[in-house]
């Protein structure tokens, strides 16, 4: 009864892809801050360069609240990874701050999310490559019964409880999405009932033959 | 302007392939003229990259929309940067000529 109910919510969120709603990752409203006041005259501190994914990092984290994990499915990176560049961009706020420097914020590798919406009328899905000009009508069957993914209330916010990790049974080598917050060890195998573990650590290597 | 279909065959009554990168052909349309071209995927078959080299062969046709059943965390970054449409269908058994007739409407 269980394992159909995980099966079912794992499918639920793997096949249909668009149903993954991805957050739209806006650029930052200004190229960059500049320091007033400075009391140290005749030194001009080098200007820090925060790089777009490293906003990013801070506005998932810091502003929207999101954890580490959360912010890096948004991001699409593994969570190390996230780690890494936030703990980046925090370093490099400081040192603006301390050394009154200049922040100018570009570059980097992180790509902006074009905007989603699927028809109600046809039931496709089309992205809005123009994020500038706004999207009235379904470009497939024109219908203007359409609806934005990013635009959803607040409350109604899909909670994250998947990452691209992934359990895998040590017997038999059966796979699974592994959920956030729910220890592998958990998860009991569909196909030999042995409890799983994280794929990619170090003991899962040797199992899976 | 040019709409790429992916499609599973070279005919107007081939249905739509679910995949982008490894789809058998790609129906290009022109909303204008009414006339498609099928070009086969030559990217089909191979081990890895099908996905960019798939992008760049709809790209060098000036296509500015794609229809097909689902785009890859990748494609879509990429089809983003070039500011191509990305429109998925998700009904396997709709032909490239009910998507034509959907266009045209
Ligand atoms: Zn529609
Ligand atoms: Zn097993």
């Amino acid at each position: 009864m269980f394992i159909i109910f995980v099966l079912n919510y794992c499918s639920y969120y793997m096949s249909p892809r668009p149903l993954r709603l991805r957050k739209i990752s806006n650029p930052p409203p200004v190229s960059g801050f500049k320091p007033y006041g400075n009391k140290k005259s005749g030194t001009i501190p080098d200007s820090i360069f925060l790089h777009y994914e490293e906003y990013e990092s801070l506005r998932l984290c810091d502003y929207e609240m999101l954890n580490h994990h959360q912010a890096s499915v948004i991001m699409d990176v593994s969570r190390p990874t996230l780690t890494r560049i936030y703990a980046k961009a925090r370093q490099k706020i400081a040192q603006a701050l301390v050394q009154g420097s200049q922040i100018i914020i570009e570059g980097g590798k992180v790509y902006f999310d074009s905007e989603w919406f699927t028809c109600k009328s046809c039931g496709c899905y089309f992205n809005n490559p123009e994020k500038d000009a706004e999207i009235k009508n379904c470009p497939l069957c024109r219908s203007s019964d359409i609806l934005n993914f990013d635009h959803k209330p607040l409350d109604q916010e899909e909670t994250i409880t998947y990452c691209q990790d992934v359990c895998i049974c040590p017997d038999c080598g059966h796979e699974q999405q592994h959920q956030f917050g729910r220890p592998c060890r958990e998860e009991i195998c569909s196909e030999c009932g042995k409890n799983m573990i994280r794929k990619g650590t170090p003991h899962s290597g040797k199992i899976n033959k | 302007m040019k709409v790429a279909i992916t499609s599973t065959g070279n005919s107007p009554e081939s249905k739509i392939d679910q995949r982008f990168g490894r789809c058998s052909y790609f129906a290009v349309y022109d909303t204008e003229n009414k006339g498609i071209e099928f070009l086969p995927n030559p990217n089909k078959e191979v081990q890895e990259g099908a996905g960019p080299a798939s992008v760049q062969l709809v790209a060098s046709r000036n296509v500015q929309k794609i229809i097909s059943g689902e785009f890859g965390i990748k494609i879509k970054s990429l089809l983003d940067s070039l500011k191509i449409q990305m429109i998925m269908i998700k009904e396997p058994e709709k032909t490239i000529q009910e998507i034509i007739d959907m266009l045209n409407k």
